[in-house]
């Protein structure tokens, strides 16, 4: 084998150091809670904002589904453990009532579940 | 944006003109119309400056009411979804048009700059809406199936783009300015393709929750003060009186009252043939009827009739986690971040290693690995395949409460039958009137006292114990009332009733002292039972409760009375035994009785004299031997037993669908409908696995080869345009496959 040419040892550099970087971003990231006390809106754009929000247990929170996204993938939210799934029209509010009673972290979704989001029973 | 409310408490047009001018007068409000006979408004407005409240507070300012309506402008969906569709097949059409003039183009040596701007109008039109996607995922820090594509696409099109308006510069890094803009532009109009498929394919999957909606009736024919109007459905209130004509659909739940008819209920309970009802019996809203004419009255109206009730559970269930797919969604959460890196170290690898021209094998074979990816056939694998199979099940009169019993379902290796009710009608009915006489002549000869007796006729027997088990509350006295009622016997007037629990009745009947119970009774009266015994052995080894009726201190005659074994039940026993599925009884009743009901439908196992509070422990008994037990029961009495069992199964009254402790309820009374629903489950999670064998297999299979790694022994590479035509047959399969579940037969 010849030396490896400068260019070469560039992209395998970048490489490696895109490939740590894709770890990091995706990977890694801090979960931001947003505490709710009774009524919440979520943006559903590119995903779910806010992301993961706490509530109280034994309490009804209605949470507000408002979707800007015209992906397809997004124009359905599902709440498996409250066996809840809706349809979120384009620009339209859909508004969704849990009264969780037990403790712990469930998740919501989009209906290919590749958008998340988390609700945080306190 | 659009909402509807719904409003209450508007009688005339100067209510609707009111309430739309309240409505009209919150900031930020753009359009109102209110309808009086739907009760709604739907209000377009800004959504930066109004919400509900200021809604609802401007509504109730007037003196109605607003409420968020459920379910709001369903119709309004559909146009939206019908909207994408169509803007969909445009994107589409242009794509693939644009892709096949630059492929030929590229064939015959066209211009690149013409390329370059059909391309453009793909890349950015077309596939817009990847970008939109990515963006706010981006900013989330998540990605998705759509970020793959964007690199992907971006990157061919992005060289292609400089390779044709710097050519030079592309030449100088020592790479070939060959432009690629097919593969963007065809990756894009058949991934769009695909997506588009998927989307009418999707559309079928919840087309039983549509059905069962359809089924609502819109108006009920009310009767009041003699008159007969007509009036929406939502009006409709509990007492109030409706009459239905032939070839009507029932409106709400109600009690017939007067007439009868042949009820059509197939679309409820999955029974095919019509049944038939009278004055007092249960008609189901959604139901037809089909040839007479009745009245009845509603008893539950709105979201508490059987139809709503099964609309929400099936949409429960449809929503709900099957266990399978948490696993799923572990590998999902990890599988996008892990994409982008394989696709970084193919760019490498190829760029390092490679052979001649090292930069664009490395680019084609990283853009193959983003596009052949498919994140979507994993995660439409498990979700598709439950919500075609609980409304599947739905249209069966089989009723899933969440998508974790459908797969436990299929594991169920013992079934356990609570007997009454279950296993027979739960109705006890008359099954021997026997005169002593006819059952033992020579009693008569050797007692002269017997013999005025023997010339009693059978009817005389069955018309005293009525008349006296009319004043008697015992679910056994119905039965021989019935009875005589059914051959129309005329009772008798009883004097000096007395009712003793545990023994049984008695009374004065024309001057005769007649007592009518069980063995205890007679030998408390000292009557003497004779050979009669041996008959009343025989009966009560057949499973049978027998009477003994006493005149004047003589024992004149038997009536045995029994619950009856329904009429499919051996059928369903056999066939799951055949399954390989053991078969249990489990009853309050006696060795005896129990084992009678049990050898006539072929069960093997009986655990008799169980009382309801003991059931639960049996369940638990029979799992420690390892079983994964099905409990079979009514659902009332025996819930304990149901929710302790692997999977509860209720077998509906068809009028209580909601039953909190089964994990299934079945509307029909037929025992076979136990069969469907675990054949149900096994064709629903054959159909998982096979979508999931598929998603995953294709992706552990072709991302490799994506790579390149077949390359070195074959020389193979994955074109990116045939990645995305793979990719975009993957998610179309995984959903025509769980279509598929529509078809079998259960």
């Amino acid at each position: 084998m010849g030396i490896i040419s400068e260019d070469k040892i560039i992209v395998a550099i970048v490489g490696s150091l895109g490939i740590i970087f894709t770890w990091w971003f995706f990977l890694f990231k801090k979960e931001k809670e947003t505490a709710v006390e009774k009524e919440v809106d979520i943006i559903v754009s590119g995903g779910y904002s806010p992301e993961v929000i706490s509530i109280q247990k034994g309490k009804t929170t209605k949470i507000n589904f408002i979707r800007k996204d015209s992906t397809d993938c997004l124009s359905e939210v599902v709440l498996p453990d409250f066996k809840i799934r809706k349809e979120l029209p384009l620009n339209g509010k859909v508004t969704v009532e849990i009264n969780p009673q037990k403790s712990g972290e469930f998740g919501f979704a989009c209906r290919m579940n590749m958008y998340h989001g988390k609700i945080i029973v306190k | 944006m659009k909402q509807t409310y719904l409003i209450k408490g508007m009688h005339c047009a100067s209510c609707v003109r009111g309430v739309e001018e309240a409505i009209k007068k919150v900031p930020g409000v753009s359009d109102v119309s209110v309808s009086l006979p739907a009760e709604t408004a739907m209000v377009e407005f800004d959504l930066e400056k109004v919400d509900d409240e200021k809604v609802f507070s401007a509504v109730s300012g007037i003196g109605y009411q607003a409420a968020l309506k459920d379910n709001a402008g369903s119709d309004d969906l559909e146009k939206e979804k019908n909207k994408d569709l169509t803007r969909l097949k445009k994107k589409v059409v242009v794509s693939l048009f644009f892709g096949a003039l630059i492929f030929w183009g590229s064939l015959v040596g066209q211009n690149f700059f013409l390329q370059l701007i059909l391309a453009t109008i793909v890349q950015f039109w077309a596939g817009l809406g990847f970008y939109k996607a990515t963006l706010p995922a981006l900013r989330h820090r998540t990605a998705n199936m759509d970020t793959l594509i964007t690199i992907g696409t971006s990157a061919a099109y992005g060289f292609s783009a400089v390779a044709t308006l710097f050519p030079g510069l592309i030449a100088q890094a020592g790479i070939e300015p060959m432009p690629y803009f097919d593969v963007s532009v065809l990756v894009i109009g058949l991934i769009l393709l695909g997506r588009y498929f998927e989307a009418k394919a999707r559309a079928g999957t919840s087309e039983a929750i549509k059905k069962l909606i359809g089924l609502q009736a819109k108006t009920a024919r009310i009767v009041k003060d003699g008159k007969e109007i007509d009036v929406p459905i939502e009006e409709v209130v509990v007492e109030n009186v409706i009459r239905v004509r032939p070839g009507e659909k029932i409106p709400v739940d109600g009690e017939i009252l007067e007439g009868g008819s042949s009820i059509d209920e197939s679309m409820i309970s999955g029974e095919s043939i019509p049944v038939d009802k009278q004055k007092g019996d249960k008609v189901i809203g959604g139901t037809i009827n089909k040839t007479g004419t009745f009245t009845y009255k509603a008893t539950k109206v709105g979201s508490d009739t059987v139809l709503a009730q099964i609309i929400k559970l099936v949409g429960e269930a449809q929503a709900s986690k099957a266990p399978i797919q948490r696993i799923v969604d572990l590998i999902s959460s990890y599988f996008v971040p892990v994409v982008i890196i394989l696709a970084i170290i193919t760019f490498v690898v190829w760029y390092v290693f490679g052979p001649y021209p090292a930069f664009l094998l490395a680019l084609l074979n990283t853009v193959a690995v983003l596009i052949i990816a498919c994140p979507c056939a994993m995660g439409l694998a498990t979700p598709t395949a439950i919500v075609v199979g609980v409304g599947k099940g739905a249209e069966k009169g089989i009723l899933i409460k969440d998508a974790e019993s459908l797969e436990i379902a299929h594991k169920i290796n013992t079934v356990i039958f609570d007997k009454t009710g279950t296993l027979t009608n739960g109705k006890p009915v008359v099954t021997d009137v026997i005169l002593v006489s006819e059952a033992y002549p020579e009693s008569g000869k050797k007692d002269p006292g017997q013999a005025r007796m023997t010339e009693a006729r059978r009817d005389d027997i069955l018309g005293l114990a009525a008349s006296l088990e009319k004043g008697s509350e015992h679910s056994l006295a119905e039965a021989i009332i019935q009875k005589a009622e059914s051959e129309k016997i005329t009772l008798s007037k009883v004097e000096k009733f007395k009712a003793t629990p545990g023994y049984g009745v008695e009374g004065e009947i024309c001057k005769d002292k007649v007592f009518l119970g069980n063995r205890k009774l007679m030998e408390k009266e000292k009557i003497e039972i004779y050979d009669l015994r041996f008959k009343i052995e025989e009966l009560e080894s057949q499973g049978k409760t027998v009477m003994m009726l006493s005149v004047d201190g003589k024992l004149a005659g038997l009536i045995a009375v029994a619950d009856t074994v329904k009429e499919n039940t051996k059928e369903a026993v056999e066939k799951l035994q055949k399954m390989g599925i053991e078969v249990i009884m489990i009853t309050g009743d006696n060795e005896k009785t129990a084992n009678a009901i049990a050898r006539q439908v072929g069960i093997k196992r009986v655990l008799a004299e169980v009382l309801p509070d003991q059931k639960e422990a049996e369940v638990k008994k029979i799992q420690a031997e390892g079983k994964v037990v099905a409990m079979v029961g009514d659902g009332i009495n025996d819930a304990p037993a149901l929710a302790s069992a692997n999977i509860g199964i209720a077998m509906g009254s068809g009028t209580d669908v909601a039953i909190e402790s089964a994990g299934i309820t079945l509307v029909s009374k037929d025992l076979r409908s136990v069969i469907s629903a675990i054949e149900l489950s096994k064709k629903t999670m054959r159909t998982i696995r096979m979508n999931l064998f598929w998603a995953f297999g294709y992706n552990v299979a072709l991302i490799p080869v994506a790579m390149g790694v077949l390359y070195p022994f074959f020389g193979v590479l994955l074109n990116p345009i045939f990645a995305s035509g793979a990719m975009a047959l993957s998610s179309i399969s995984v959903v025509s496959n769980s279509l598929l579940l529509k078809r079998v037969k259960i």
